[in-house]
């Protein structure tokens, strides 16, 4: 089980707790973890990266294990400790300006 | 008795206002999505309960929300907005080509006679329809694909698609418009459009009188008359006697002809109104007095309109979307502010009330007159 951690807005869209669990079979990487997640939350899609592109959005930020992940690889495997549910991965919503 | 439901959307969430049919006192409920942006609520005129709402956000895109209860309940539908073809380039503020991007869901507008078909009028200017009640959108893409899109050029605010309107006489008749490439319409439900936009004048643009590049604010019908149609450009208030084929400026004794909204009484097809605001560098009432102007007589002769409304230090925006009008007798008219007020006539404008103070920037206000 992946542990996934989402912010207030996203939490309060998929009416679910800051934390969700979902299943990867395979590579643990980002792009498996947001298919997991989109498929388990279908009210996500599009929130987090682009439908087509599945570019992340520009103002979402993937942490784990005290780094920022947001650009790396989307095929790149995420850590260990998040593979094995040790760690939770987190989106976080950029700390950014607005109106 | 009937009542008023008012759907008011703001920079911070949704609000839902209603009253019976006195238009007295007032509920709040809200806000709904609280901390999204609400571009617009609209209730199907087939099912008044059934409404849809676009809700956006600068971190986490686009959504669109229904209600089947009249706005108690909400479920997410589809937001997957995905332009037909290659999407190809339209121009940007420099002139320089620019490739067509999804930004967000200005207007949504169902259908007259089927709760579940709805369309969209989205940032970067494009129509979509939904004939699954907002589960899965489809791009007219007719309107993109006429000749003149590679010279559609945004407005300050954005390319937007802000106005549709359906002609209740004719289902295969449609009319848009655009921030700022201007009007157009559609006489075979939505498969190729015309610009409609002879007789505007913007002296903003290299050639006055192009086919294309008006920035067109709002644009207003009454269902009596589908051939009449009122226009806030962005300067000038015009009107248009032949479903957009030619365009006469009303703006007559206005103190100011720049504005966003326009609006048709439900009971007078001749009675319109508009908020005049100073100009497009400054977006506020005149002299700091809000006032709406109505004419009785569809443009030219207009009289203010004042009791009830801010007399003095009101430096407020009212945006394109942001009035509406119930269909008791006397006509109801709602408009919303940036300042987070919505006022109220109760009879036709001749007084107004605050019936919400504090609210978040207003950007949209839709009345529906409930049985």
């Amino acid at each position: 089980m992946i542990r996934v951690v989402l912010p207030a807005h996203l939490r309060n869209l998929a009416r679910t707790g800051s934390e969700v669990r979902v299943e990867v079979t395979g590579t643990v990487t980002q792009r498996s973890v947001l298919d997991a997640l989109e498929a388990q939350y279908p009210m996500l899609s599009g929130t987090l990266r682009d439908h087509v592109t599945h570019q992340r959005r520009p103002f979402v930020r993937f942490f784990a294990c005290g780094e920022d992940l947001s650009h790396e690889s989307p095929d790149a495997p995420l850590p260990e400790a998040v593979a094995s549910g040790a760690e939770p991965f987190l989106v976080v919503g950029a700390i950014a300006g607005g109106q | 008795m009937s009542r008023v439901r008012v759907l008011v959307g703001t920079r911070k969430g949704a609000f839902i206002l209603e009253s019976d049919g006195k238009r007295e006192k007032w509920d709040i409920s809200g806000p709904h999505f609280a901390g999204w942006e609400l571009y617009h609520i609209k209730g199907s005129p087939a099912d008044p309960n059934r409404l849809y709402a676009s809700q956006s956000s600068g971190w986490y895109g686009q959504l669109i929300q229904r209600s089947s209860d009249g706005g108690k309940t909400w479920e997410p539908v589809g937001n997957k907005f995905v332009y037909d073809g290659v999407p190809g380039t339209h121009q940007w503020y420099d002139g320089t080509p620019h490739p067509w991007e999804f930004k967000r869901v200005w207007h949504l507008e169902p259908s007259l006679t089927d709760p579940e078909t709805v369309y969209a009028g989205i940032e970067d200017a494009a129509i979509f329809r939904s004939t699954d009640a907002g589960q899965t959108w489809t791009e007219l893409p007719g309107l993109r694909g006429h000749g003149s899109g590679p010279r559609w050029q945004p407005g300050a605010g954005g390319m937007c698609l802000h106005t549709i309107i359906l002609d209740p006489d004719n289902p295969a008749r449609m009319y848009i418009a655009i921030s700022a490439a201007g009007a157009f319409r559609t006489d075979d439900g939505g498969v190729t459009w015309k610009p409609i936009n002879k007789g505007l004048h913007s002296q903003y643009i290299p050639d006055p009188n192009a086919e294309v590049g008006h920035c067109v604010h709002h644009v207003a019908m009454h269902p009596s008359r589908p051939d009449v149609l009122f226009m806030q450009k962005h300067w000038d208030v015009m009107r248009s006697d032949d479903a957009g084929e030619s365009w006469q400026e009303v703006s007559g004794n206005l103190p100011t002809d720049f504005g966003f909204v326009i609006d048709v009484h439900a009971h007078e097809p001749e009675t319109i109104y508009v908020v005049p605001i100073k100009s497009d560098s400054e977006h506020f009432p005149m002299d700091g007095k809000l006032r709406v102007y109505r004419s009785r007589t569809g443009g030219n002769d207009w009289e203010e309109l004042a009791k009830g409304l801010p007399e003095k230090d009101c430096y407020v925006n009212v945006l394109r979307d942001a009035m509406s009008v119930d269909s008791l007798d006397r006509c109801g008219v709602y408009f919303g502010t940036t300042g987070g007020q919505v006022f109220a006539s109760a009879d036709a404008g001749d007084s107004w009330a605050p019936i919400a103070r504090h609210l978040p920037a207003v950007l949209s206000v839709e009345a529906q007159t409930l049985a």
